[in-house]
């Protein structure tokens, strides 16, 4: 290490727990874990040192099949149960994460490549929180979506969901949490680079004795995905993925009755206004786009900003950078782990060499030694961007930040919606009511104001235009699971 | 002869507000098949074309906002004001429902007097969607958290073949009380109760371009509007061929389809008057701020 840095060396910090991987996991069908039927299995490595961490069976049409049929048969029971008897089930499930909190965080780094500090601090919790959440819907329902005759609203049925990897275990608790609350049955597909969390869960699943059948997890790459979405007894598709598939699976499901949300992509905004608090902004940018190395589909990866305060805030941006620890994801020091895949990786480092290609003033300024083996990407930022650069319209989905500047609020928001996408967007003013005026012009589906990445089970989250169609959280996420 | 010939109208299209022919000049004729007056025109309607559904779109997208930033106060007013337009027509949209041989005079009736009344029901909407369908968030963290319901933008409505004014408004009115901007496609073979609504619309002072009406085949308009890319919503009633092209244009710009069964005929209030009348044309947007010192 060279300048600034070498005199703020931290000793290492690894975080000590150990976690128990087994050599080989089966699929969880009905209750049980078995392996494919075709006997296929794939590898999941540690992206941090491309080790081996376990061999996962393939699911295949067959797998699929089963898996379907299971959620099938356990639909009329589960919808049926008493509401409360259904909360008890998930109020479990919220307890037993809760429980096996630190595990579970380990395990998620070794396989997502992802800093401790972050699956410890936000994808564990949060996952509980969304199980303990959606618990106490189960016998509210009535109430939160009322049906035109005042009957207890019906649940959709059997639920194919299909999760990404950037946020494994937090992703199949925002999707089988509403899914069970409002009595559906449910077959999940994990990212095939990070399946183990949700094997995890699995466990806990029958450690709660949650009846056969009512959560089947199939692991396996895009095909085994292909599989659940054409499958004839799915009822309901929820995706959250990248907007090219989602548009896959919309072509697939036309024609069909099934109901379909998508959570896809996203080339966030995140706007700061001269009259910020520029030191918190800066802080927010670095949370915005260097959190999750980027790999987050609400990232904010436009920073637009003040003219008259760009020069300030690119040179405080610069010197935060510098403090960035890059490298082993599971010190607790670490702020930016490991890119999840080298197929990731390799799309990352294509888009910074368009960005150069094209023009744009490129600036690598943490330069941290990065280990010989794993998949490792500096977090950057370019300036002298035009609308329209590819790394200006294209989601990276990496830790790369592009900045640019307006001076007026109407270019602000005209700059913000230059974009077929509208997850979310970031706002920094100390004005309460020009945050409140922009926020209502810019159409994204969750907009932060004097903060970013902020996620709660009551909160709706999801996207206008490209960025998918149907919340999750709160009231909103609960309709897109009931009749 | 001291017989007075009727007035044969052609019925033009509703775009940006103003009602041009169709730039394809196409026309059609209507005939009263409930007088069994052997196929004779009684009028005669512009068949829309790609181009002016074009058309439509950008007069749509140029109104949205402004109509979207409107107070729902206002938004209120002016379809109350369209309910007591429509009420003036009574007869005549009881006459044109009636024209298509469906149903007998009396039930002509009922369904028109039905769909005037939703249209109160839904004036009534603009400023209460919000009330019952967003609010306040009980996040853990220090955050004033809440939910707001808005308009999704342009949405497009293909509307019931059956119920041709009650499905026609009962289809329209939740995109225009929220803020949307609506390019309307009328019954394909009962289109006049929809083309009267279009000639209420600038007297209630709807904005241009918030209202559109394109008469025309469906067949035609149904791929045009899949493929549109600046759509941002769909309501459609459509058998099950179109209603496939439909769902297909949703891969296309992710725009939001929501399908109606074509055998709906939208007589339960409880269920059409509701908030789920908002779904598609309606988008949560999530604003978090800080709370501190």
């Amino acid at each position: 290490m060279t300048g600034t840095t070498a005199e703020w060396e931290y000793a290492p910090a690894p975080e000590s727990t150990k976690v128990e991987i087994k050599p080989q996991y089966g699929l969880f069908i009905d209750g049980a874990f078995r392996p494919a039927k075709a006997g296929k299995t794939f590898e999941t490595i540690n992206p941090a040192n491309e080790s081996v961490l376990s061999t996962i069976a393939q699911a295949e049409a067959i797998d699929v099949n089963l898996a379907v049929a299971s959620a099938r048969r356990a639909l009329k029971g589960w919808r049926r149960a008493p509401a409360l008897e259904r909360a008890k089930y998930l109020y479990r499930i919220a307890r037993r994460i809760q429980e096996r909190a630190r595990e579970l965080a380990v395990l998620e780094t070794m396989d997502n490549g992802k800093p401790i500090r972050e699956t410890r601090d936000e994808d564990i919790p949060l996952a509980a929180a969304h199980f303990f959440h959606h618990a106490g819907w189960c016998d509210k329902l009535r109430w939160a979506c009322p049906t035109a005759d005042g009957s207890v609203p019906e649940p959709v049925g059997v639920c194919g969901q299909i999760i990404p990897w950037n946020f494994p275990l937090l992703m199949a608790a925002w999707k089988i949490a509403p899914a069970l609350a409002c009595g559906n049955t449910v077959v999940l597909k994990p990212a095939e680079t990070t399946s183990l969390t949700a094997l995890r869960l699995a466990e806990i699943l029958q450690e709660v004795d949650l009846p056969p059948g009512v959560v089947n997890i199939i692991t396996g790459a895009g095909e085994t995905g292909r599989e659940l979405v054409a499958h004839g007894d799915v009822d309901k598709i929820a995706f959250t993925g990248s907007t090219e598939v989602g548009r896959a699976i919309a072509s697939t499901v036309a024609g069909t009755k099934k109901r379909l949300t998508l959570e896809l992509g996203g080339k966030s905004p995140n706007i700061i206004f001269a009259d910020a608090a520029i030191d918190q902004a800066v802080e927010g940018v670095v949370s915005a786009i260097w959190a999750n190395q980027g790999q987050v589909c609400c990232a904010g990866s436009r920073l637009i900003v003040e003219e008259s305060v760009a020069d300030e805030v690119i040179e405080k941006l610069r010197l935060r950078m510098r403090s960035l620890r890059v490298g082993d994801p599971l010190d607790k020091n670490t702020d930016v782990g490991a890119i999840n895949s080298r197929a990731q990786l390799t799309r990352i480092e294509r888009y910074i060499k368009i960005g150069v290609d094209e023009g744009a003033q490129h600036h690598e300024v943490c330069d941290a030694a990065l280990p010989a083996k794993g998949f490792w990407c500096r977090p950057c930022f370019f300036t002298g961007v035009q609308p329209a650069h590819t790394i200006a319209r294209e989601e990276i989905f990496g830790p790369v930040l592009v900045v640019m500047t307006f001076r007026t609020p109407d270019e602000a928001v005209a700059r913000a919606n230059n974009t077929q996408y509208g997850l979310s967007a970031g706002i920094w003013t100390s004005r309460g009511s020009k945050a409140y005026e922009v926020a209502r012009q810019i159409k994204a589906g969750v907009i932060w104001c004097n903060t970013f990445n902020q996620f709660d089970p009551a909160a709706p989250f999801g996207g206008y235009r490209e960025s998918g169609f149907g919340r999750e959280g709160g009231r909103s996420g609960l309709s897109a699971y009931l009749a | 002869m001291t017989q007075r010939n009727d007035i044969t109208k052609t019925w033009k299209l509703f775009i940006g507000g103003a009602f041009p022919r169709s730039e394809s000049g196409r026309v059609a004729p209507v005939t009263d098949i409930a007088s069994r007056s052997g196929g004779k025109a009684l009028a005669y309607i512009a068949q829309a074309s790609r181009k002016d559904l074009r058309d439509a779109v950008e007069a749509a997208r140029g109104a949205q906002e402004k109509w979207a930033a409107s107070s729902g106060y206002l938004r209120g007013q002016i379809i109350y004001r369209l309910a007591e337009l429509l009420d003036g027509r009574r007869e005549e949209l009881v006459e044109s429902v009636r024209m298509s041989g469906r149903l007998g005079k009396g039930r002509a009736r009922t369904e028109v007097e039905i769909a005037i009344d939703r249209t109160l029901s839904f004036a009534g909407w603009c400023d209460k969607l919000d009330s019952v369908s967003g609010g306040r968030n009980p996040v853990a963290g220090p955050f004033h958290c809440f939910s707001q319901i808005e308009a999704s933008g342009v949405a497009v409505v293909v509307a019931s073949e059956q119920a041709s004014l009650l499905g026609f408004l009962t289809m329209t009115l939740p995109a225009l009380a929220c803020g949307c901007a609506v390019i309307a496609i009328p019954s394909e073979k009962e289109p006049i109760p929809a083309l009267i609504v279009a000639e209420c619309a600038p007297s209630a002072d709807i904005p241009q371009g918030v209202l559109n009406v394109l008469t025309g085949l469906r067949a035609e308009l149904v791929p045009a509007i899949a493929g549109h890319r600046d759509i941002d919503a769909v309501v459609a009633s459509l058998e099950p061929e179109l209603a496939t092209i439909m769902q297909l244009g949703v891969s296309e710009n992710l725009k939001r389809v929501r399908l109606i069964d074509p055998s709906e005929r939208f007589l339960d209030d409880a269920l059409w008057s509701s908030p789920r009348a908002f779904q598609t044309v309606t988008e949560v947007k999530t604003v978090w701020h800080t709370v501190g010192t």
